[in-house]
């Protein structure tokens, strides 16, 4: 604990280091707390601090004002090491009005910093949401938090009384207040910000200059009025050796698509079909065209993977991105992928289901409907990235095998990865490896005439040739009917079908993984933890707790969940215990029940919210315990 | 962002796929695979006219590719020695879409039939033809579902008794000429299977059209819905029933009238069109085909009949219209030409910082 020179005219300020804070900013929906929190996290990352965050929003883009379901809020954790989640709890909440109070207070831990906007605290809108007497009025929040009530949209007009805004205007900027205000409290860098508002409202200067204004007076109420007396200090994490950038899962699929283009020297073709969380690859990639990406907005979502089908046939890298729904529509023309054996990418960022579900919700209940949901025998290697910066190699990755297997492949994103950030050490494109798509270019025929086979497969990866129209001598047809191992031409021989299915199986299996690695710092642990995709964070988390308390757990995370890797069987085989958690209800514990006869328990949870650290060391510990989860 | 303006020239359907060095001739563009159709299908002479039609385009034959989906006149793409794929039920539009878009220099054809492209694909069917995308779609319809041994089609008539109908269908069927024209086409033309000359006449303008190009072929399916468009084939009830149309001239057809061609003309009457004798009324009257004329493509795709009292075949419309595949990629190579695609630059972003050692 330090304090700060104490000058005449401003009141003592307190600074207290913490090593990790968590902020929830909270308001309506049209209070503009996605783009708070995001500036505060781009200062953070800028400042050096490690980070992670959680968006949270409805699915209706402007819930009713002032009611519980319109609450939209952000949350983010930051630190001076580091970190795996975006926290299990605010140790600040910013409450923009009474929905985003009575919807998020309960999370606040006792002792918290509750940061409330007084003036939408009106009987009209306490009734709303069911408020009988204003909280702010009797000292039921005093009690357990420190409370400081800020008439943030006052304080805004005033600070803007000179620009000629009316009213209503002037105290839409009352979020960058709130941003302000906080910024100040946490030491936050400015000029990222004012730069970023100057250029968002390039077109409109005097709403740039208001939101600045604003900006700046949240800042100066908090370095001027005594009521907040001490400021909190973070010191930079110490990350590895490198250059960092702030990105979120959405924009770093978007880059590694990018980078696998430039990698393979192919025309990257995006086929999609808006819908939520996914859209946002589509509108990042559409911006990049000068790096050939075309981005086709389909029909639907079978057009979407349609036409990414037929820009691969013509030798692009032919992408969909969708989510849950959109991969139920996509089923069939996938199934057509698995038996032309063309490369293909489809991307589920999974959301809340089924059916429409909760679209704004995380999940990760998608896993066997990519894993079985077509007919017949149709597999498909699965890759799951674990945090929103690892998107970007998962990306690559997928592509590779893509190319490389002549396959689609199904990345599986989720709705937390897609919208969530964490700073990204960026890698230097030349250490990038390049992904060669070998086209065919001349006839194959084992018997040495001058036909081509477009089904003679490679020795070692089972791949067949990609030939694309254009080249000379290869003409041939291809089709959704069982093909004759080989030539390819349609074939309903019985045995040739029965060899097909398994060969196909067999390439699918046989492509090479990486071996899964095992976090067991001591070797001892009797408990393994296996995740898949965004359990990554609170799994590890989870466990440096127990281990924090001199407890031994060991943690694998699986990228491949198709094939699975290699060694994973024998890791399985150490454990004396086997725990999965995973949001949904168990289905990767079923598939490493069926395939390697382990007693892998199941730990879920579907609530659209990512498992909290809290909980999962509860369980770590109940487990360790020997009671039953 | 304003659009920008991407000032494309007036292309044609060919231009940029690359022309064949050799002369080459119906037999090169016939695969190895045997024909399984029905004997006496009217898909063969489909296909024996394009096969005889292909070479005269002069293109590569490896930079043409046809893309089906499911049923009978589906499996046309196995029986060309081009490049080809047999896809799903109903979405070859969509997967000829990607083709297209990224590959300029093919020459691309979606065959389907009645059941494909209007029921099961309808949407993808509406969508190309709003883009424009540069495909020819040659849509066989037969008024049936064949390859399901014989349920009724979108286009089957109201009454028709089949497998799913024994007491008569109830729906109404599509008109196709109408929906495409409706789905905004720039090219709609209509062709019979046996019609060898007038088929290939609208097959050779479909190629020629830069965008999509819709042509409707009635087609004889024998074993479920046999002699369907006999009336259309057979000497003096054909021609009384057929209305060619050639642009520019006017809309005459039938027995020959004492002033040359065509004992009855097409009228307007009101916003539609009808049917009168030549004689009884006044050449000025007779309406001269515009295939530029959107309203009198529609018009006159209202003249045909599902029963085929009259049936008007030929080019409804044929309009220049930017295609979709072609301001996409003016769109890419604008953006290629004008920022220097930097995949570092754009990783690193605008805000990163540096841990050092
Ligand atoms: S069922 Fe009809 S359309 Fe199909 S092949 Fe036989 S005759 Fe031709």
């Amino acid at each position: 604990m330090t304090s700060s020179d104490t000058a005449v005219d401003q009141p003592t300020e307190q600074v207290i280091k913490k090593d990790r804070v968590v902020i929830r900013f909270a308001g309506d929906s049209g209070d503009g707390m996605q783009l708070t929190g995001d500036r505060f996290t781009s200062a953070t990352a800028a400042f050096g601090n490690d980070l992670s965050t959680l968006p949270n929003f409805p699915a209706e883009i402007r819930a009713p004002a002032g009611t519980l379901p319109g609450v939209s809020s952000f949350q983010l954790h930051f630190a001076n090491y580091d970190i795996l989640t975006p926290g299990d709890r605010p140790d600040v909440l910013v409450a923009m009005n009474p929905a985003a109070l009575k919807a998020n207070v309960a999370d606040l831990p006792a002792g918290g910093v509750l940061v409330v906007n007084t003036d939408e605290f009106t009987k009209r809108n306490l009734t709303k949401v069911g408020y009988a007497a204003d909280p702010l009025q009797d000292d039921t929040l005093t009690e357990q938090y420190q409370v400081h009530p800020v008439a943030m949209a006052t304080l805004t007009r005033g600070a803007l009384a000179g620009t000629g805004l009316s009213k209503k205007d002037a105290e839409r900027s009352k979020n960058m207040f709130a941003l302000g205000l906080l910024s100040w409290m946490y030491h936050r860098p400015h000029e990222g910000t004012e730069r970023f508002l100057r250029e968002k409202f390039a077109r409109r200067p005097d709403i740039a200059e208001a939101n600045i204004l604003a900006f700046r007076a949240g800042h100066a109420y908090g370095e001027t009025t005594e009521a907040f007396a001490v400021t909190y200090e973070v010191a930079p994490a110490r990350l590895d050796v490198g250059t960092y950038r702030q990105i979120t899962g959405n924009t770093a699929l978007s880059y590694g698509i990018i980078a696998a283009g430039q990698l393979s020297g192919l025309p990257v073709f995006l086929g999609s079909y808006p819908i939520t969380p996914a859209s946002d690859i589509l509108h990042e990639l559409s911006k990049h065209k000068a790096f050939g990406v075309t981005t086709f907005q389909a029909e639907d979502e079978i057009s979407g993977v349609g036409s990414a089908l037929g820009a691969a046939f013509g030798g692009a890298l032919g992408v969909t991105t969708t989510s849950g729904p959109g991969v139920a529509l996509k089923s069939e023309t996938i199934g057509l992928a698995v038996t032309l054996e063309l490369p293909l990418l489809i991307i589920d960022v999974q959301r809340g289901g089924p059916s429409t579900g909760l679209p704004t919700k995380t999940e990760q209940a998608d896993l066997l409907q990519a894993m079985f949901g077509r007919n017949g025998e149709a597999p498909v290697p699965i890759i799951a990235p674990r945090s929103p910066a690892d998107c970007f190699d998962a990306a690559l990755e997928a592509v590779r095998i893509a190319v490389t297997y002549r396959t689609p492949v199904m990345l599986l994103s989720d709705g937390s990865l897609a919208n969530g950030s964490e700073p990204w050490k960026v890698p230097s494109v030349d250490t990038l490896t390049s992904i060669d798509p070998g086209f065919a270019t001349e006839p194959n025929a084992p018997d040495g005439t001058d036909e081509f086979w477009p089904y003679l497969r490679d020795s070692d990866t089972l791949a067949r040739p990609w030939a694309v129209p254009g080249t000379k001598g290869l003409e041939h047809r291809i089709g959704g009917l069982e093909k004759a191992d080989g030539r390819g031409s349609i074939s309903y021989d019985p045995d040739n079908h029965d060899r097909m299915v398994r060969l196909r199986a067999a390439k699918i299996d046989g492509i090479r993984v990486p071996d899964v690695t095992v976090d067991d710092p001591s070797g001892d642990a009797e408990l393994l933890v296996v995740g898949w995709g965004s359990t990554f964070g609170p799994i590890g988390a989870g466990a440096r707790r127990v281990r924090a308390l001199g407890r031994e757990v060991a943690t694998a995370h699986l990228r491949h969940l198709n094939p699975l890797p290699a060694n994973l069987g024998d890791v399985l085989a150490r454990y004396r215990t086997v725990v999965v958690p995973e949001m949904n209800l168990g289905q990767l514990s079923m598939l490493l029940r069926a395939r390697y006869l382990v007693d892998a328990k199941s730990y879920t949870k579907v609530s659209g919210l990512p498992f909290k650290a809290e909980e999962l060391q509860d369980l770590f510990l109940r487990l360790l315990d020997g009671v039953q989860p | 962002m304003t659009t920008i303006d991407l000032g494309l020239p007036q292309l044609g359907g060919l231009d940029g796929v690359p022309t064949a060095e050799d002369t080459q001739t119906a037999k090169d563009f016939a695969s190895d695979q045997e024909v399984r159709w029905c004997p006496g299908c009217g898909d063969y002479a489909v296909l024996a006219a394009v096969r005889q039609f292909l070479p005269t385009l002069g293109i590569k034959r490896e930079n043409t590719v046809f893309v089906s989906g499911i049923g009978c006149s589906s499996r046309f793409p196995y029986y060309l020695n081009t490049y080809g794929m047999h896809s799903i039920h109903g979405r070859a539009p969509a997967i000829a879409t990607g083709l297209a878009v990224t590959r300029p220099d093919l020459s691309v054809w979606v065959v389907t039939g009645d059941g494909d492209a209007l029921s099961i694909g309808g949407n993808h069917l509406i969508h190309a033809l709003r883009r424009n995308v540069n495909l020819k779609i040659l849509l066989f319809n037969n008024r049936i579902y064949g390859l399901t041994k014989g349920q009724y089609s979108p286009t089957s008539e109201v009454g028709k008794v089949t497998k799913s109908t024994p007491l008569g269908s109830v729906d109404h069927p599509f008109n196709p000429v109408s929906l495409a024209l409706g789905a905004e086409a720039t090219f709609v033309g209509r062709a019979l299977d046996s019609d060898r000359a007038g088929l290939t006449a609208v097959l050779g303008a479909a190629a020629a059209h830069r965008g999509t190009a819709l042509v409707e072929i009635f087609q004889d399916c024998p074993i479920f819905n046999d002699g369907a468009f006999d009336v259309l084939r057979k000497g003096d009830e054909a021609a009384e029933r057929l209305i060619h149309l050639t642009h520019g001239e006017p809309i005459r057809f039938g027995p020959a009238a004492e002033d040359g061609p065509g004992a009855y003309a097409v009228v307007q009457e009101g916003f539609g069109l009808r049917v009168a004798k030549t004689d009884e009324v006044d050449p000025s009257q007779v309406v001269v085909h515009d295939a530029g004329d959107h309203e009198l493509a529609f018009a006159l795709s209202r003249l045909s009949d599902q029963d085929l009292t009259h049936t008007v075949i030929g080019i409804f419309r044929d309009v220049a219209r930017t295609t979709y595949d072609d301001a996409t990629r003016a769109q890419v190579d604008h953006e290629r030409k004008t920022r220097t695609p930097n995949l570092q630059g754009l990783l690193n972003g605008r805000d990163t910082w540096t841990v050092a050692g």
